[in-house]
């Protein structure tokens, strides 16, 4: 607690600049009234928690998962079929859906925790296959044909709007609900810790910390965190399938926001939200069908790149662009960064 | 009776194409240390290098094969010369993402030039089916299975019988001390890389005769070749053949008494299993 004050009120510019930056976004709906461009930031925004969720995870904690689209979808399924069966409120479903998801992330980490590097990753990604077969394929839920959620009345208390703009606040709420937390661990004894890990599993493991205990707190906060995005993802289309909410394309897109944006920084899912998402739902309306080849060629191409050149993403790249032009303070992640970038 | 004859049939010859292709993983795994998440991306290459040389030149599968495995290997090396060395050396992050980066693209480019839709081959050479005691077995299935072994043999003498192939093994076992004896590592990854995804042109070609064409299908195979190499042993040549056939009846038995919607599930369960209690694998070294 007392490092949290401490740095908030040290709070260097960096943290000063995103306070600002979603101040700012506060306006957005009122300066943009087209639904399909509130449609893209309310994206960009779900996105930001998603990635920064699997940040917390695949970053801070080292441990590279694709398979974070199994929570997501929990989270979605949760809160809707308690919705259309019992006639629970969706803000009920959505910590229902977080209790699932840590629920199942508490049994399947114990074993998978036991896994390094390239075993671990091919795991998780065998592990939310497998989940979404078993929802295709599990009738009371729907299967493969998906859940369509009842329309009901436009209320905050039902999660249910005509317009797309309490959804912006929500999501923009939400993002912000990560980025709090995402500060928390970076300012508090688990973010010490974690960092500790994946600098030197070993040698923190001989200084005494409780390798096992700390990845599965970050572990669970992902999964809660991807859970309540995604009984928001149900809410917002009230129309759920397996395919779109836990395919493997949906964790591989998780990964890849965190990870060209910058994997392990304060951030990188900041930045990877707001450059890969305009480009992927630009393309797909500018150019129709075609327009997931261009996406894909794009992703690919950009995390080949990200990977052989500047594995610290845009991120670091921005930062080194940035060093050239301005020598003032910058924000604190700069200085973790250089330590990530080659571990 | 005979149902289970047959399916079990069915599940031995997909079986020995599995193998097939997780030779070629294992293979890149134990030499390069690398772990190619786009490896049943290349095959799905390979598929449609078959399929365009059927189209505009009426090339059959069976004689594209050759060309087929050779382009493939080319590409092999050129993979491991413009993206693969350069991060020989850096954290496992960037190692992961640049295959993966590979496989995101590969299908992006596959889509771009052949589109999304299913393709098949219409007419092919071999076609039809056999009667085989109670059973039939389709044509291209035997030969993709009979295929299979070939390249599979030949894979394994090329490592066990050649000067290249024993410079392959040192080169595993320990790189330094292989280097010293005057082994160049650089030209031992290319080879490896030359065999491993060239075999999937093999594979690529006689899978083209019966199976579906689509940017997708490397996914399911890509999987199930780790899988496989998972089973078998990494880095072991004879553990990834034997896994391959129990994967391939694995999979045809639980469709065949469950339900073939779910006939992944217990596939991947057996990795889950095998890394989780047994990571040496059925037959692996360490």
């Amino acid at each position: 607690m007392e490092n949290i004050r401490k740095a908030l009120v040290q709070s260097s510019w960096g943290y000063k600049l995103l306070a600002l930056f979603f101040l700012s976004l506060l306006l957005y709906p009122f300066i943009i009234t087209n639904p399909y461009w509130i449609n893209l930031m309310i994206t960009v925004l779900m996105f930001v928690a998603l990635g920064q969720s699997w940040n917390w995870l695949g970053g801070y904690a080292g441990q590279i998962s694709f398979g974070q689209a199994a929570f997501f979808g929990l989270g979605a399924y949760t809160s809707t079929v308690l919705l259309i069966r019992f006639h629970v409120n969706p803000w009920i479903g959505m910590g229902a859906g977080a209790v699932v998801a840590v629920a199942v992330a508490f049994v399947i980490g114990y074993p998978v925790f036991r896994l390094k590097g390239h075993y671990f990753a091919i795991a998780t990604i065998a592990l939310g296959e497998i989940v979404r077969i078993a929802f295709d394929n599990w009738k009371v839920v729907g299967g493969a044909s998906g859940l369509e959620l009842p329309l009901l009345r436009s209320s905050l208390l039902n999660f249910e709007f005509v317009s797309k703009v309490p959804y912006y606040y929500i999501a923009l709420a939400l993002a912000l609900v990560a980025y709090g937390v995402t500060f928390w661990i970076e300012h508090s004894r688990l973010g010490y810790y974690l960092r500790a890990i994946k600098e030197d599993a070993d040698a923190a493991r001989s200084l005494g910390i409780n390798l096992t205990r700390y990845k599965f707190a970050a572990l669970m906060l992902s999964a809660m965190m991807a859970a309540i995005m995604g009984t928001f993802h149900a809410q917002y289309y009230l129309f759920i399938d397996p395919p779109s909410t836990m395919g493997l394309d949906l964790s591989i897109l998780i990964s890849l926001v965190a990870v060209i944006g910058g994997v392990g920084t304060f951030w990188g899912p900041l930045v990877g939200a707001f450059v890969l998402i305009p480009i992927s739902e630009l393309t797909r309306s500018f150019l129709g069908g075609s327009g997931q080849a261009y996406n894909l060629i794009l992703y690919g191409g950009l995390i080949i790149a990200v990977a052989v050149l500047q594995p610290g993403g845009l991120w670091a790249l921005f930062q080194r662009l940035g060093k050239r032009e301005v020598s003032g303070p910058m924000p604190p992640a700069p200085k973790k960064e250089e330590s990530h970038a080659a571990p | 009776m005979n149902d289970i004859i047959q399916v079990l049939a069915c599940g031995l010859l997909m079986g020995l194409v599995y193998a097939l292709i997780a030779l070629g993983l294992t293979l890149i795994w134990g030499v390069v240390e690398i772990v190619n998440f786009s490896h049943g991306d290349f095959m799905m290459v390979a598929m449609y290098l078959v399929f365009t040389l059927y189209s505009f030149l009426h090339l059959d599968p069976l004689f594209s094969l050759p060309l087929v495995a050779v382009a493939m290997a080319l590409i092999g090396i050129m993979v491991h010369k413009l993206l693969i060395r350069p991060v020989l050396k850096a954290p496992m992050l960037a190692q992961i993402f640049v295959t993966f980066g590979l496989m995101i693209f590969l299908r992006g480019l596959a889509q771009f030039i052949w589109g999304p839709n299913y393709k098949v081959i219409p007419n092919v050479l071999i076609s039809g089916s056999a009667m085989i005691g109670p059973i039939y077995l389709g044509w291209p299935q035997l030969m993709a299975g009979l295929g299979a072994v070939l390249g599979t043999i030949g894979v394994i003498w090329f490592v066990h019988r050649t000067e290249t192939g024993r410079g392959l093994r040192a080169t595993a076992e320990d790189r330094e001390t292989a280097g010293l004896m005057g082994i160049d590592p650089e030209r031992m990854f290319a080879w490896t890389w030359a065999i491993g995804i060239g075999s999937l042109g093999i594979a690529g070609a006689l899978l083209a005769n019966f199976f579906y064409i689509f940017p997708e299908v490397g996914g399911v195979f890509g999987l199930i070749a780790f899988v496989t190499v998972a089973l078998g042993g990494f880095g072991s040549v004879g553990g990834a053949f034997a896994a391959g056939i129990i994967i391939g009846l694995v999979q045809v038995l639980s469709g065949f008494f469950i339900n073939p919607a779910i006939k992944d599930i217990p596939v991947y369960s057996i990795y889950l299993l095998i890394v989780i209690l047994r990571p040496q694998g059925l037959l692996g070294k360490f």
